[in-house]
């Protein structure tokens, strides 16, 4: 039989029955449409995250102090303070570190920040003025810390939205007093609201003077009296300058530090977090698609089921058709071709349904987050690919059965 | 030409063995019109089955046009099903979804199939049905089904057309119908017809009866003049033959 007798016969074979047919496909046009539109929900979220960190901006690295050691039990990277102010603009020397653009130095901490009655406990971050820059944190209304401020270790806030509706409400804060960890602070600006996402975070914090910070709020300080940091974040002047950037910030920290050994700082980019959320989201993804693919198994399982039950049906078809001359292989590629056909058309549907299905999820919201969808053709073809292999898969031991009747055997059945 | 040279057919029902053929022997030359006769369990659709290559013999040789066939595979067996045989069934054995056009093409499907559409309904018109071409079985009657089911046996151009008990489920008239379309086809295009039934009456229309009883050939006799089933069914309508 040519392929496209075959592709007919097994048309007017599925015709014949179609109710039983059309829900056979509708399993697999679930199954499929399931994949799909939970792969796009998953692809979705997954780029939203990436887009999120991608926002803080793809040139910086970070640079954290290593590990401390006390009696042979090390703490946590950045739990040492071997790094200091010093050490941070010492990487803007463009002779040393020409890929370095800026460099904003950090130094978190916690506190109560009281105001008329209210109160939030939240992050202080200590910050220089270029932290606006390389972090991205513009400010609403006011202004942000300036060179000054962090000279004269001034008692002076920017507060992160969410922090300043919790203490003022709508009533701009910005000349007003707050408290932080028991000292006066007068806040000088509020900054932009984030929304959601990693950047959000910046709504819940408050930034104060690096110095500030560390003389007025921190409990840990050094010998030497040098300001610590916690984190330096390094604008790098092009995405292709970050593996030189690298470089020189390790060579520049080494010579300071006089390290022959072991480093004392780690340096991380932005890329690295990326690439590490990636393959976490990816695992979320293919556990979606995983328990999607289930329904499509059940599916398959259906199609094999009807398949069986076609073949006692159509026993006496079987025998007249051998009678007639079909070869076990004519019989075989009958029934394979049926199964193949429901699958794929029922991958056909699915695929369509799939698309319909993200389309109408895209944008709706769930809870305080925006569901986005990613719907990607590459996993449209592997629906529609797994599904043809279910349906080989599953219609070859049916087909394989009626092949292998004997003529007069199923010519005699009733 | 069929040769059929001590043929034993033996069947495993379970743990019991059923010898359906005990050591026949028959040849069969091409243009003749044969019946086969005897009562149920003799073996005589055994013996159909083994002539029409859909069963091959336990032991014994067949030789069909010069060519040995009792100990080919399923699918050589297929292939000369399609090729040299055509069958008539009891039931019709219609695919109750196609057209009779549908029907009629089936054995084009397999094998050499060009120009399926055209040789069907020459088919067709060789039975008398040309206009009846796009009904489904269900919408004719008994006479007319089987016709299309000679149709469907003729559309190959085969050396034999096997018929078992082709007109056990019609009334008189179409009996006669049908047998004087095999008739027609064995006079005037020499075509071999191989026919199982239990009806003298019907058996009496061929030119040679052969009659077998537990798996063995009883008897061998031509038929001194045989039975015009056109002028019959023109003549006496309605009675039962």
């Amino acid at each position: 039989m040519s392929p496209f007798t075959t592709f007919l016969t097994a048309l007017s074979s599925l015709g014949a029955n179609k109710l039983r047919s059309g829900l056979t496909l509708l399993g697999i046009v679930i199954g499929v449409a399931a994949v799909i539109s939970l792969m796009a929900i998953g692809r979705g979220a997954q780029q939203t995250i990436t887009a999120n960190i991608a926002s803080l901006g793809t040139n910086l690295l970070f640079v954290r102090p290593g590990s401390s050691s006390q009696g042979g039990i090390f703490g946590g990277l950045g739990s040492a303070s071997t790094l200091t102010l010093d050490d941070a603009y010492a990487l803007t020397d463009p002779a040393y570190a020409p890929s370095v653009a800026a460099v904003a130095p950090e130094l978190r901490t916690t506190g109560q920040v009281v105001a008329s009655g209210k109160n939030t406990f939240t992050q202080v971050i200590g910050v220089t003025p270029e932290y606006q820059f390389v972090r991205n944190v513009p400010v609403a209304s006011g202004q942000f810390i300036t060179w000054s401020q962090v000279d004269n270790v001034s008692q002076v806030v920017v507060l992160g939205t969410r922090v300043a509706e919790t203490l003022f409400g709508f009533r701009d804060p910005t000349g007003q007093t707050v408290r932080i960890g028991g000292r006066q602070f007068t806040v000088i600006g509020v900054l932009k609201s984030m929304g959601g996402g990693t950047q959000g975070l910046f709504d819940d914090q408050v930034l104060v003077p690096i110095t500030t910070a560390y003389y007025r709020l921190a409990s840990q300080r050094t010998t030497q009296g040098s300001v610590n940091v916690q984190t330096v974040n390094v604008q790098v002047r092009s995405a292709g300058a970050m593996n030189n950037a690298v470089q020189e910030i390790a060579t520049v920290l080494r010579l300071r530090h006089r390290i022959t050994t072991d480093d004392d700082f780690t340096v991380s980019s932005q890329q690295e977090t990326i690439q590490a959320l990636e393959e976490t989201t990816n695992t979320f993804v293919v556990f979606l698609g995983a328990i999607a693919g289930i329904s499509l198994l059940v599916g398959g399982i259906g199609i094999m089921n009807i398949m069986l039950v076609s073949v006692t049906e159509r026993t006496r078809e079987i025998g007249i058709r051998k009678a007639m001359g079909a070869k076990r292989r004519d019989i075989l590629l009958q029934f394979v071709s049926e199964a193949t056909l429901l699958s794929l058309g029922g991958g056909g549907l699915g695929v369509l349904l799939g698309l319909v299905l993200s389309r109408i999820v895209d944008g709706q919201s769930l809870g305080n987050q925006t569901l986005q969808t990613a719907f990607s053709g590459d996993i449209a073809v592997l629906a529609l690919v797994v599904s043809a292999v279910i349906g080989l898969f599953f219609g070859i031991y049916p087909a394989f059965r009626a092949a292998r009747l004997h003529p007069i055997e199923a010519l005699r059945y009733e | 030409m069929i040769e059929i040279e001590n043929v034993i057919k033996v069947y495993r029902m379970g743990k019991v063995e059923v010898r359906a053929l005990q050591g026949v022997s028959l040849a069969i030359k091409p243009g003749e019109m044969v019946a086969i006769m005897g009562p149920s369990g003799s073996g005589k659709s055994t013996m159909m089955n083994v002539i029409g290559c859909l069963d091959a013999p336990t032991s014994g040789r067949y030789i069909l046009e010069g060519q040995e066939v009792g100990r080919l595979g399923d699918d050589r067996l297929a292939e000369i099903r399609n090729r040299k045989i055509g069958f008539v069934f009891q039931t019709y054995n219609l695919l109750p979804r196609l057209t009779a056009l549908g029907n009629v093409e089936v054995p084009l499907l397999y094998g050499n199939g060009r120009d399926r559409r055209r040789r069907a309904l020459e088919a067709l018109e060789r039975v008398g049905l040309g206009p009846r071409a796009h009904h489904r079985p269900a919408e004719l009657s008994g006479g007319e089904q089987q016709r299309v089911g000679i149709a469907r046996a003729l559309v190959k151009d085969p050396s034999i057309l096997m018929a078992d008990e082709p007109t056990g489920n019609l009334d008189s008239r179409s009996s006669y119908e049908i047998i004087g379309i095999l008739q027609r086809l064995n006079r005037e295009e020499g075509l071999t017809v191989v026919m199982v039934t239990h009806e003298p009456d019907i058996a009496a229309h061929t030119r040679r009866v052969v009659s077998m009883r537990d798996g063995r050939l009883v008897s061998d006799e031509p038929v001194r003049e045989p039975r015009d089933a056109l002028a019959q069914s023109v003549g006496k309508e309605g009675t039962a033959p």
